[in-house]
C-alpha cells in the first residue's frame, strides 16, 4: 500500500509535446514570456476535449436529469450516469458508491454533516447509529491537513461533544507515525487523513494508520485531492471508507467533485441536504429517501461538469496513471535536487524524494523575502506558482513559516519549464538586493 | 523587469527593510488588519494631540510582504512629516488622504498618487497595476480608516 513501485516508463518528450498541444492555455504568454504553469496543485488546466465534452452536452442533450420522460431528458440522464460509471471504473468501485459533489471541500462537509445529523438521532439506514458521535468519542486528523479536512471535523466535534485529536508532524513535515498507535483507541470513531500533502507533496504511509483505525472500527476518511492527479487511486485497496477529490485538480471543470463512500456507509448515513430528486415518497409530514448516491444529490446536479470530469478521467486514463507517476517522479527528483542547491532558500519537508513517496511539488521559503514578493518575481517571468499558506496554516506554523511559494507540476510540465522556474527561484534574493544565490551542479541552465 | 521595478521601487524596498513608525504602546487603541490570503498583518494606532483634534503620529507593528510593510512605514512617515511641518492631520484630512489613496490604487495605473500630497508614499502608485497586491498596500490605510470610523461612530 506504500507507493506502488514505479515500473512504467516516463512519458517521452514527444508524448509530452502531444499532451501539451491539447491544452489551449499553454499557448499563451504572461508578461511577455511563454506561460510556465506550476500551480496544478491549486487547479489544473483543462485539455480541449474536456471543454468540448461539456459544450457538446449543452449543444445536443441538455435537460434536467432523473426528472423527465422526453428524449433529451433520457439522453442527459444516460450521459450523467455514464459519467458516474466512468468515475467508478477509475476508482475501481461500484457506481452506487460514487456521489457527485461540488468539490472536495463539499465532500468532506457532506460526511461530517451527515455524521452530525446521525448524532442527533436522525438516520436513513437502520444502522446509522454506528456512525453517531457522542461526548467521549474521538475524531482523529493530522497536523498537516488542508483546512478542508480540518475545520469540518472541528465543527463536528463542537456540535457532538466529541474530541478532536491529531497526529503530529515532525520537523521534516512527516507524520509522526510512532505517535499513531497511542492516538487510535477504542474511543476513536473517525480518522480523517490526507493521501498526499498539498504542502510537502509527501504520500502518507496509510498502511501505518488505516489498519489501526480498522481494528477499532473507526470510519476512515481520505482526502485524496492531491493524490488523484498523480497516482492510481483505489479506495478499496487502501481500505478506506470514504475518499474525496476535486475534479478541477484532475484536469476537469470547476464545480464538480467526487465522494466515494463504501456502500454500507452511504446506505446508513442520512442526507446532508434536503430536497427534490433524492426521495421516493413525500407527504406533508415526512419524506422517504432514495438509496445512495441519489440520496446525497438533492436538486438538479452538476450535469455538464460531471460529463466534463468523466472526459478528464478518460484523458488521464488513456495516458496511464502509472506513466504519469513515473514522469512526475523524474520531475520531482530534478526539482528537489536543484532547489537543494540554491542558497538562502528552504524547502518545506526537505529534499528527499523516495520513489513513489512524493509527488512533483515543492514549497519553498526564501530567506528575507516574503512569499508574496517571491511569487511576484516569478509571475513577472510568466511563471505561475501559488504563494501563501495553501490553506494549511497549522502545518506552516509547525514548520516555522507563515507562507511559502509552491511549485507544482502537471501532466504537461516539461523539464525545460522546471529549469526555467528553478533559475527564477535562484534569482529571487538577488532581485531584492540580498546576497546572490548560487546554483551548483548545473541544475538550472 | 520594468513592470516589476515600478512595483518594487527603491523607496519601497528600503522602507520594507528599514520600516519607520514601528512600535506600539501597551494598552493604546489599535486596529488589527489581516490579509487572509497571504497572512499580511498590520496593527496600527493613531496618536492624537492633547486636544484630540490632530493626529501627531502613526505607530504600527506588523509582518508580511514588502508592499504591506512599506505602505505602513510610508503612512507613518507621511504623518510625521506633515506634523513636523505644522500640518498635523485632522480626521477629515486623513480620511480624504485615505480616499485618494484608495482611488489611485484601484485605478489600474490611470491615476497616480500626487507627490505633493503623498511625498515618498507616491511611490506606491506602481502597485495599482498589480491588482492582486492592492490589498497589501491598503492594509495600513484600512487600519487608520477603521480607527477614524470607531472614533466618529
Ligand atoms: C489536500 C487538499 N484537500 C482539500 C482541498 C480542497 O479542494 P477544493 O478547494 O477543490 O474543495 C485541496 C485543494 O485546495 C487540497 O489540496
Amino acid at each position: 500500500m506504500t507507493a506502488a513501485p514505479l515500473t512504467a516508463a516516463p512519458l517521452t518528450d514527444g508524448e509530452i509535446a502531444a499532451i501539451r498541444a491539447q491544452f489551449p492555455i499553454l499557448g499563451r504568454e504572461v508578461n511577455g514570456h511563454p506561460l510556465v504553469y506550476l500551480d496544478s496543485a491549486a487547479t489544473a488546466q483543462k485539455p480541449l476535449r474536456v471543454l468540448d465534452a461539456e459544450r457538446a452536452y449543452y449543444e445536443h442533450e441538455n435537460a434536467a436529469v432523473h426528472r423527465g420522460a422526453h428524449t433529451l431528458a433520457a439522453e442527459a440522464t444516460e450521459l450523467y450516469e455514464d459519467a458516474r460509471r466512468t468515475i467508478a471504473a477509475f476508482l475501481a468501485v461500484d457506481e452506487n458508491e460514487v456521489v457527485f459533489t461540488g468539490n472536495a471541500t463539499e465532500g468532506i462537509n457532506l460526511i461530517a454533516t451527515a455524521i452530525g445529523i446521525a448524532s442527533s438521532r436522525r438516520g436513513a439506514g437502520a444502522d446509522f447509529s454506528t456512525y453517531a458521535l457522542e461526548p467521549g468519542d474521538e475524531i482523529l486528523t493530522t497536523e498537516l491537513e488542508h483546512h478542508a479536512n480540518l475545520i469540518p471535523w472541528q465543527e463536528l466535534a463542537a456540535r457532538t461533544g466529541a474530541t478532536l485529536r491529531y497526529i503530529p508532524v515532525d520537523d521534516n513535515g512527516m507524520l509522526d507515525l510512532d505517535a499513531v498507535p497511542a492516538l487510535i483507541t477504542a474511543r476513536t470513531r473517525v480518522v480523517a487523513v490526507s493521501h498526499v500533502s498539498n504542502v510537502t507533496g509527501f504520500v502518507t504511509p496509510l498502511e501505518r494508520i488505516v489498519p489501526l483505525a480498522r481494528a477499532v472500527g473507526a470510519l476512515v476518511v481520505l482526502d485524496a485531492c492531491q493524490a488523484a492527479p498523480h497516482l492510481a487511486l483505489h479506495p478499496r485497496a487502501l481500505d478506506v471508507d470514504v475518499a474525496v477529490f476535486s475534479g478541477h485538480k484532475l484536469y476537469g471543470p470547476t464545480g464538480i467533485g467526487v465522494l466515494y463512500g463504501r456502500a454500507a456507509v452511504l446506505d446508513a448515513l442520512p442526507p446532508h441536504l434536503f430536497g427534490g430528486s433524492a426521495i421516493t415518497t413525500v407527504t406533508m409530514e415526512k419524506a422517504h429517501f432514495l438509496p445512495a448516491p441519489q440520496r446525497f444529490e438533492p436538486g438538479t446536479p452538476r450535469i455538464a461538469a460531471a460529463i466534463g470530469l468523466a472526459e478528464a478521467v478518460r484523458f488521464v486514463t488513456e495516458i496511464g496513471l502509472d506513466r504519469i507517476a513515473a514522469t512526475e517522479h523524474v520531475l520531482a527528483e530534478r526539482l528537489h535536487a536543484a532547489l537543494a542547491e540554491i542558497q538562502g532558500i528552504r524547502v518545506l519537508g526537505g529534499s528527499a524524494v523516495p520513489a513513489g513517496e512524493r509527488v512533483a511539488l515543492a514549497s519553498v521559503v526564501v530567506d528575507g523575502v516574503h512569499a508574496h514578493d517571491a511569487g511576484q518575481v516569478l509571475d513577472d517571468q510568466g511563471i505561475a506558482v501559488r504563494v501563501g499558506h495553501h490553506c494549511a496554516q497549522p502545518l506552516h506554523r509547525r514548520l516555522g513559516a507563515t507562507a511559502s511559494v509552491r511549485l507544482s507540476a502537471g501532466v504537461h510540465t516539461t523539464v525545460a519549464e522546471l529549469d526555467r522556474a528553478i533559475e527564477a527561484v535562484a534569482g529571487i534574493r538577488q532581485f531584492f538586493g540580498l546576497e546572490a544565490a548560487t546554483t551548483a551542479g548545473g541544475g538550472a541552465s | 523587469m520594468s513592470g516589476l521595478e515600478s512595483l518594487y521601487q527603491q523607496i519601497i524596498v528600503d522602507h520594507a527593510k528599514h520600516p519607520h513608525g514601528v512600535g506600539l504602546t501597551a494598552g493604546e487603541e489599535t486596529s488589527h488588519q489581516l490579509n487572509p490570503t497571504c497572512g499580511d498583518e498590520i496593527t496600527l494606532a493613531l496618536r492624537w494631540s492633547a486636544d484630540g483634534e490632530h493626529i501627531e503620529s502613526v505607530a504600527w507593528e506588523g509582518a508580511g510582504c514588502s508592499i504591506s510593510q512599506a505602505s505602513a512605514s510610508l503612512l507613518a512617515t507621511l504623518a510625521a512629516e506633515d506634523a513636523a511641518a505644522g500640518d498635523a492631520w485632522t480626521p477629515v484630512q486623513l480620511q480624504s488622504l485615505i480616499d485618494e489613496f484608495r482611488e489611485a490604487l484601484r485605478s489600474r495605473g490611470a491615476t497616480p498618487l500626487d507627490e505633493e500630497r503623498f511625498g515618498d508614499a507616491a511611490a506606491l502608485s506602481g502597485v495599482s497595476k498589480f491588482v492582486a497586491r492592492v490589498k497589501c498596500a491598503m492594509l495600513a490605510w484600512v487600519a487608520a480608516e477603521d480607527l477614524l470610523q470607531r472614533r466618529a461612530g
